[in-house]
């Protein structure tokens, strides 16, 4: 029995993007603390169940229920979500001219201060806040002044989402693909970042195909999901044998419930 | 796919400037003729040679055509139908501020340009245009001092006529086009500066023009002289009450440059654009065009376009003088069933001239906007160079964006480099900003601006704020 109650709650959750089903039933459960690592061969859902947890306008939730804090949160807005504590690290950061990425990391940040009730930052203090945040990622001081993610190389856009993780301190983190396209130095520092951010009060759900990535971050459980469900969940050491025998010998799984 | 209608509310703020000045005025009778002119240059006790340069322009306007090239859509303008002078009344002579109708000052005042002495801005002197005149211009004592002149045209053309005589239509011929023509025909007042030789400008000097009546139109006409070394920044604003009808605004603005001298104009255009179904609004039909006569003399036109039914308007430079530089930096956003033809035309005629062109389209709702621009090397400008570059941006599905180039070079030694690009604001765009916390319509107006941004930093520092807040007004609910 866990002592807390849980942060996010996934129950049943059906869910569709131009009337094709995507998710057939997902449910899971969240415990700070806990770091879930969902896995799973491309086109099987992944990255939909993160953009719907984010308030993606593009897919309808058929049926089901996603609750945060314990409560439902299948009619907030995506801003609403993000200022509630809610982070999804985008598998492709886009790219956005003309916007300074200074810029836009202080109006986030201050968004979500706000509904904290704390204060906002003004420039300047923003700005020593961000100057000790880009340490935990390694980032230069340069990146601040560009467009957000324009001209970024991948790596770069991976640790700009990290950065934005560790100024918005969310309460639960959905890293989709965080680990894909990065070089070994690159994945130890977005690692070593991820879990520096990361404490006994959130929750982490890292989107992953590789072990890799938890070989640095060790997952308390460990999911694998096939066409919209997940159909087998285990402790770290399932990443291990899936790992060795790759995502055909889960074809014959059935769902467990 | 984008959430159309989030995406469509982003310009529905209703227009602050909307109401009418209940004040009594001075009209004369509809119609445009002879004697109309004649009546209009007896009002503003006009010398001869200014009476001869209306009748002038009147002929050669009788024997041209409406242009119809832009392929703008709209109702044939009777011009018989429009009141060519309206004036409100006050007395004769005003020796000073204090005299104003105060009902005019309270309408500047509510416009956000306080003009009394106690309370005018600090650090820019403003004529402002109320209808066919000049109300008040502010700072002219402290303008003298320098030597500056700062002062309506009709004035000018009373204390200044060598300076009128000497350089009025020299830029733009009254035979330039058709509107060019109506405006050197009927022109009623506008704004005259002059710099004299050495001399930058100690303040920012502006004109706020306002349209009050419904069925008059507004003919202004501003000539703006910087001496030798000398150089002046310049501010516009606009903006009119909301009728149902259209009012036509054809303007004429005339710089000249000498010698090393550098004038920097800057407009924010918000006429009345019209309602949401394209009912109303002013036709905004304006010839624009500086003179860079000097060696290494400069113009730099700014504008932010956001207002009128109809925006017809291309800022433009002549590069004569060698080395001068021509600039252009354009923000033209379009709503609902506006409709926008604008761009400029570089004319490099002297050598190693030089002309940099920036123009950002922003075309939301059922609106048309385009870019039409000419980048010309005549034989003589060796060593010259353009660079333009034409961004539009959509918003919504039903918007359209074009973008019409026009690059004659008769001198192989000279460069001209144009990019172009069309971009909309994706939906995923959208949501990764508002999964960072940040509104949806914050997150339309931040793209927005950072999409204008190489135009917002051209332009002085009130206006770039200003103009800044005025996009984000006129898209909201536009988008989403």
């Amino acid at each position: 029995m866990r002592e807390s109650d849980p942060i996010l709650e996934v129950e049943n959750l059906f869910a569709s993007t131009d009337n094709l089903p995507i998710l057939k039933g997902v449910s899971l459960t969240v415990y700070p603390g806990e770091i879930h690592a969902i896995m799973g061969r491309n086109g099987c859902g992944k990255s939909t169940l993160s953009k719907i947890i984010a308030g993606h306008p593009s897919y309808d939730v058929t049926s089901g229920d996603i609750k945060f804090s314990g409560k439902n949160i299948n009619s907030l807005e995506p801003e609403e979500r993000s200022q509630s504590g809610i982070f999804l690290g985008f598998q492709y950061p886009i790219e956005i001219p003309g916007v300074s990425n200074l810029e836009f990391l202080r109006v986030s940040t201050n968004a979500r201060r706000k509904f904290l009730n704390k204060e906002e930052l003004d420039t300047f203090d923003f700005e020593e806040l961000v100057k000790e945040k880009l340490e935990l990622v390694k980032m230069d001081h340069a990146f601040l002044s560009r467009s957000v993610n324009q001209g970024f190389s991948g790596g770069e856009k991976k640790r700009n989402e990290i950065l934005q993780m560790a100024l918005l301190e969310p309460k639960i983190a959905i890293l989709d693909e965080t680990d894909s396209g990065l070089d070994i130095d690159a994945l130890r520092i977005v690692a070593s970042g991820i879990k520096k951010i990361s404490n006994a009060k959130t929750g982490i759900i890292l989107i992953t195909h590789y072990q890799r990535l938890l070989d640095e971050i060790e997952p308390t459980y460990v999911h694998v999901m096939a066409d919209g469900q997940i159909i087998k969940t285990g402790g770290s050491d399932l990443a291990l044998e899936l790992e060795k025998k790759g995502y055909e010998w889960t074809d014959n799984f059935v769902k467990e419930t | 796919m984008v959430n159309e209608n989030l995406v469509k509310d982003v310009v529905k703020e209703p227009y602050k400037y909307g109401f009418v000045t209940d004040i009594e005025t001075e009209k004369i009778a509809k119609g445009l003729n002879e004697d109309i002119i004649r009546l209009i240059s007896q009002k503003k006790e006009e010398p001869k040679y200014l009476l001869d340069f209306r009748l002038k322009a009147f002929k050669k306007w009788q024997k041209m055509d409406e242009p119809d090239w832009a392929g703008l859509g709209y109702k044939q303008i009777d011009y018989q139908d429009i009141i060519y002078y309206s004036a409100p009344k006050q007395k004769e002579k005003i020796s000073s501020l204090d005299e104003v109708d105060p009902k005019l000052l309270e309408t500047f005042d509510k416009l956000g340009i306080p003009l009394t002495e106690q309370k005018k801005l600090t650090n820019v002197a403003v004529d402002a245009v109320f209808d066919s005149v000049s109300i008040a211009t502010t700072f002219r004592e402290e303008l003298a001092e320098h030597g500056v002149i700062f002062c309506s045209i009709s004035e000018a053309v009373k204390n200044h006529s060598e300076l009128i005589e000497k350089y009025l239509g020299t830029v733009v011929p009254a035979s330039d086009n058709y509107f060019a023509a109506l405006n050197s025909a009927v022109f009623s007042d506008g704004s005259f500066v002059y710099i004299p030789k050495g001399v930058t400008c100690p303040m920012d000097l502006s004109s706020y023009f306002r349209i009050n009546s419904g069925d008059s139109g507004q003919f202004e006409r501003t000539l703006i002289i910087a001496e030798e070394s000398s150089s002046v920044s310049y501010l516009e604003g606009c903006t009119a009450p909301m009728f149902d009808t259209n009012t036509l605004h054809a303007a004429v603005v005339e710089l000249i440059a000498l010698d090393d001298a550098s004038i920097k104009y800057s407009t924010v255009q918000n006429w009345y654009a019209g309602d949401e179904e394209g009912v109303g609004g002013i036709f905004n039909f304006v010839t624009k065009r500086g003179k860079c006569l000097g060696k290494r003399s400069k113009i730099s036109w700014s504008q932010v376009e956001t207002g009128s039914s109809i925006t017809w308007k291309y800022p433009s430079c002549l590069l004569l003088g060698e080395e001068s530089v021509g600039e252009f930096y354009s923000v033209a956003l379009t709503n609902n069933l506006q409709q926008a033809d604008t761009g400029t035309k570089m004319i490099h005629i002297g050598p190693k001239t030089k002309s940099t062109i920036v123009s950002k389209g922003i075309s939301a709702g059922n609106s048309i906007n385009s870019y039409r621009g000419l980048v010309k090397m005549g034989t003589k400008a060796a060593g010259s160079r353009n660079y333009s570059q034409c961004d539009s941006m959509l918003i919504g599905d039903q918007a359209s964006a074009n973008t019409f180039p026009y690059i004659n070079s008769q001198q192989p030694n000279s460069e001209i480099e144009h990019e172009a690009s069309t971009c909309r604001i994706s939906e995923d765009q959208l949501f990764y900003l508002q999964s960072r916390g940040i509104e949806f319509e914050e997150a339309v107006s931040m793209m927005v601006s950072g999409f204008c941004r190489d135009v917002f930093n051209q332009l002085p520092m009130e206006f770039a704020a200003e103009a800044d807040k005025l996009l984000a007004l006129k898209l909201e609910g536009s988008v989403g």
